[in-house]
């Protein structure tokens, strides 16, 4: 069974922007794509570790502020030809709250 | 049902179109490629340091047959297409194979051309084409002692070094007196074959072969003045010829080469073709990166894209004889409307000829230092006037003030752990690997694998100059028209005018209505629109923060560790007990671990933690301080000297002078970022001379300077002109900026931009057209109105994007 954990509603988080979730284990990045989507990934870039809620969300990708890698939302893979992913966390949409599981996956 | 394409020939063009149709259109086609050669695709181009031993046929396969698989594209190796039949629009192959299209990609590449003298066909004649001929001529090489190649153009050479290298004795025959007379003038042609002559290769030239000897296989050459040469394998290098049989056979229009038009179609709508089979408005290439930009334009009308054109190339040859270093491209012939520049050094083994025609370059030969083939190459193409450093032009690129890259401008000369991109800590060792293991032709390419030249560009030429090393002619130099990035192929040219021609008033509307291929573009293009707009109607555009990169949108630097620094302003460098007193107590509240003086003449607080930004800023406003905006791509510092007020030297009062300055036009956003400086005698402690825009007090006035910087490449200014009055510098300072910021492209400093444009282009219409100065200082402080709101207040006490400060939540 997953737990849920309510973090707020979809109206909190800009278009094409990102909010933080702060936890005991370390910060989580909370983005929201143009579709209204919303994905999370530890806000941690795994080239340098970069606060990945901090860089330009574009399609399901945000780019890393920096030094531009660019990670999938979806399963924080990174961009070819760069190699390395940072976990993710899974996301529920009800009623336009945001729900977030406390269990990170990775894509490997 | 998917449409169906065919590719015959599965060579470099034609695998290469597939690849940039994959990358537009991946699921529009079901794929089939036919290709006679039993492998995979490969670099042809590298089969020359193959012959030599230097390389294994695996590194020089790009696509093997795992990635036909991959994408779903159906293989057929070793078939030879031998008939279209374009009324039922199938192929068929020798072996009976058919396959039905709804397009046809022809790119068959070309045939050696085999001169048709008695014993042509015996055995041990050879070309040099593929993998076979590799083959053919390594066995033989194993076997026998004598090889004569005939043809010394670029592919006999390389063939001729192969071999020798293989412990062959050869002869290269020529029919001209000079080697690779159509690449080479007399001079350099002469230095090359004295060079190779050193390495034990003979020549035998001018002669004209007549017939090869021997009876069940080669013995010998025979030539028009009855002399014979003896051989045990004679190569035949002597061109190529478009394959066009095929195309011909079923009916396609074909001249030289199949004839194709700008978006490659030939005749049949149906049928495409690209590489070196095709003819283009009279031209056929027989060099990959021509063949790489067809390709390109082909995939886009594959995919029904429709907008791309290929207009011919302008191509550039080198050798890839391992130690020779040698570089050609365009007319270096002349005639009496050219001027030519020459330089030789015989005993340094140096040569070097640029034909210019109305101060352009038209052509150049470099031979023993080809440093600056690159650059050449790229002014040459850009068509760029150079009697703004002609007397320099000959030492090359390295004594136009780049400084600190000059020294070790040399790729060749270079051993594997030098280190070539000092941004990215990149060895000269890993850029060659990428390039031969991973299949790359392109700047960009490289860029995207080893990062090299990805930051601060300044190694761009080196890099490129690796490229050609490896790749000889066959690297696709950077464009000339750069788009403004990947989402799209328009220039920040056409997306500018065309935002204004258009009215557009939105990012999104940009991208929509230019048919961005993302739906939301990236990184590179958002910030970029969002200045256009932003610069195009002041007072109208809601300015996008999440089009902005962190720092423009956090009012703040971001650090490595994730937290930023707050720089608040000091105008013109001058400050009071007051702020530093509220400085030093911000320091002590929010416990900021550092406090540094900038090079900007004010005060850094490094470390402040993201939530503690809008308290920090509300304390500093309170103290009577405002953003610095050291974040922004818009008006940094104005660092003043002391001057007449206290300095003995003092001409002007240059303190006052910075600090008016700094207050007419803080809060201006920039292409880039945008410091100045005034010093009020040309002792210039204010350091002037090196900033986008410098004054320089004298006795009877102010200089005013243009299109300096410091950083990687530094650059001093242009003088723009000399003013009298004060009122007369502020003019020309607000002139100048609306210029640079409604001319500039988006990330160009105005030092890069000034030497794109020129500096006259800048004194026409900023120094002589006095009303229009009068215009664009104007519509500066116009501007200016909406943009000087600090942002920190705003945000400090109006909660203006809040949410950008404050966590979403706090668990556990
Ligand atoms: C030794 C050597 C060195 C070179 N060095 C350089 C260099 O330094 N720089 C540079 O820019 N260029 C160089 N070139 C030239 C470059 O390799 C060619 O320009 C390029 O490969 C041409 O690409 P293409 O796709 O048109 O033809 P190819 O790569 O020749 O591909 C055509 C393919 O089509 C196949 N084919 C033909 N007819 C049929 C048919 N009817 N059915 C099925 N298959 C068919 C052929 O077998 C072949 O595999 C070199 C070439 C050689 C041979
Ligand atoms: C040509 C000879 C030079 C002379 C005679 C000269 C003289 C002076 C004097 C007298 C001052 C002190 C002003 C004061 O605080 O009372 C000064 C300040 C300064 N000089 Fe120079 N200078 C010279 C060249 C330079 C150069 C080449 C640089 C840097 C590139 C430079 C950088 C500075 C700086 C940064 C200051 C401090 C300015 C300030 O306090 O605002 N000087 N100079
Ligand atoms: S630039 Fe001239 S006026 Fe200014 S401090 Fe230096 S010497 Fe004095
Ligand atoms: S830390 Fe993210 S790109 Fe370097």
């Amino acid at each position: 069974m997953t737990d849920w954990i309510e973090v707020g509603v979809l109206e909190d988080i800009p278009c094409l922007g990102a909010r933080v979730v702060r936890t005991a284990v370390g910060d989580i990045a909370v983005f929201r794509t143009a579709g209204d989507e919303v994905f999370a990934l530890r806000d941690a870039c795994p080239h340098k570790g970069g606060p990945l809620s901090q860089g330009i969300v574009h399609g399901k990708r945000v780019t890393c502020p920096l030094h531009n890698w660019v990670l999938e939302l979806g399963d924080g893979s990174a961009l070819a030809p760069d190699v390395g992913c940072t976990p993710y966390y899974p996301v529920k949409i009800e009623n336009g709250v945001i729900s977030l599981s406390l269990q990170p996956q990775s894509a490997l | 049902m998917k449409e169906k394409l065919v590719l015959v020939g599965n060579g470099m063009a034609g695998v290469r179109t597939l690849e940039e149709l994959l990358k537009l259109a991946p699921d529009k086609y079901d794929i089939t490629v036919f290709g006679a050669e039993p492998y995979g695709n490969y670099n042809r181009i590298l089969l020359s340091p193959v012959l030599a031993g230097e390389k294994t046929i695996d590194q020089i396969m790009l696509n093997d047959k795992q990635w036909y698989a991959d994408n779903g594209i159906t293989l057929h190796c070793g078939k030879e297409i031998t008939h279209i039949d374009r009324r039922n629009r199938k192929v068929v192959a020798a072996d009976g194979t058919e396959a039905a299209y709804d397009y046809l990609l022809l790119g068959t590449g070309s045939n050696p051309f085999i001169i048709p003298v008695p014993g042509h066909d015996l055995p041990g004649v050879v070309t040099f084409r593929d993998i076979r001929d590799v083959d053919l001529m390594l066995d033989a090489s194993s076997k026998h002692k004598h090889a004569v190649v005939i043809g010394g153009g670029l592919l006999g050479l390389e063939a001729a070094n192969g071999l020798m290298l293989q412990g062959m004795n050869v002869t290269v025959v020529h029919i001209m007196d000079t080697l690779m007379e159509r690449q080479l003038d007399k001079e350099s042609g002469t230095m090359l074959r004295k060079s190779l002559e050193e390495r034990g290769m003979n020549f035998y030239m001018p002669a004209q072969t007549v017939a090869i000897t021997g009876e069940d296989r080669v013995r010998g050459v025979r030539f028009k003045d009855g002399s014979e040469l003896y051989a045990d394998i004679v190569v035949m290098a002597v061109g190529i010829r478009p394959n066009m049989e095929l195309a011909k056979k079923s009916g396609i229009h074909c001249e030289r080469g199949i004839v194709v038009n700008d978006t490659l179609q030939t005749y049949d709508p149906r049928v495409y073709a690209v590489g070196e089979c095709v003819q283009h408005r009279g031209q056929a290439y027989g060099l990959v990166a021509p063949l790489f930009e067809q390709a390109k334009v082909c995939a886009n009308h594959l995919a029904h894209l429709g907008y791309a054109r290929y207009e011919g190339s302008v191509t550039s040859t080198k050798l890839k004889v391992t130690g020779i270093d040698l570089f050609s491209a365009g007319d270096f012939t002349g005639d009496d409307t050219t001027e030519e520049i020459v330089m030789k050094d015989a005993a340094r083994g140096m040569y070097k000829k640029i034909v210019l025609k109305d101060n352009r370059i038209q052509g150049a030969v470099m031979y023993g230092d080809t440093v600056d083939g690159a650059w050449y190459f790229q002014l040459m193409r850009d068509g760029t006037d150079i009697s703004a450093f002609r007397d320099a032009l000959m030492f090359g690129e390295s004594h136009l003030g780049d400084a600190g890259h000059g020294g070790q401008n040399k790729a060749a000369s270079m051993s594997d752990s030098m280190e070539v991109c000092g941004c990215n800590g990149v060895c000269k060792g890993t850029i060659v690997k990428a390039i031969t293991d991973k299949g790359l032709f392109t700047l960009d390419e490289v860029r995207a694998h080893t990062k090299a030249s990805s930051s601060c560009g300044s190694c761009t030429g080196l890099v490129e100059q690796i490229m050609a090393s490896v790749l000889g002619g066959g690297y696709s130099a950077a464009p000339k028209e750069k788009p403004l990035c990947k989402c799209t192929e328009l220039t920040h040219e056409t997306v500018r005018q065309t935002i204004r021609s258009k009215y557009f008033a939105s990012v999104a509307e940009v991208m929509r209505e230019l048919n961005w291929h993302t739906s939301d573009g990236c990184h590179s293009c958002r910030p970029a629109l969002n200045y256009y707009l932003l610069c195009g109607w002041p007072g109208q555009y809601r300015d996008d923060p999440q089009s902005r990169f962190i720092n423009e949108r956090a009012h703040a630097n971001i650090q490595k560790d994730g937290t930023y620094s707050v720089v608040p302003r000091m105008w013109g460098g001058l400050t009071t007990p007051n702020e530093l007193r509220t400085i030093a107590d911000v320091v002590d509240k929010f416990k900021i671990p550092t406090v540094k003086v900038t090079g900007g003449q004010r005060i850094d607080l490094l470390g402040v933690k993201k939530e503690d930004l809008p308290a920090v800023w509300a304390d500093l406003n309170k103290g009577g301080m405002v953003s610095g905006h050291a974040y922004a791509k818009g008006l940094r510092t104005v660092k003043t000297c002391v001057g007449k007020e206290w300095c003995r030297f003092g001409t002007q009062d240059s303190t006052s002078m910075g600090v008016l300055l700094e207050k007419r036009t803080w809060g201006s956003w920039m292409p880039h970022k945008f410091k100045m400086a005034v010093s009020g005698c040309p002792r210039n402690c204010a350091e002037a001379t090196i900033k986008d825009f410098g004054v320089v007090a004298v006795e009877s006035g102010w200089e005013l300077h243009v299109g300096g910087n410091g950083g990687v490449k530094i650059r001093a200014t242009d003088l723009l002109c000399k003013v009298t009055t004060d009122a007369e510098v502020e003019e020309y300072c607000y002139a100048f900026i609306q210029f640079y910021r409604e001319d500039a492209y988006y990330l160009e400093r105005t030092a890069p931009w000034i030497e794109r444009v020129g500096l006259e282009y800048v004194k026409k219409r900023v120094v002589e057209d006095a009303e229009g100065r009068k215009v664009l200082a104007q519509r500066f402080l116009d501007s200016q109105q909406y943009a000087q709101i600090d942002p920190w207040q705003d945000r400090a006490s109006h909660d203006v994007e809040k949410h950008e400060f404050i966590p979403l939540k706090k668990v556990g």
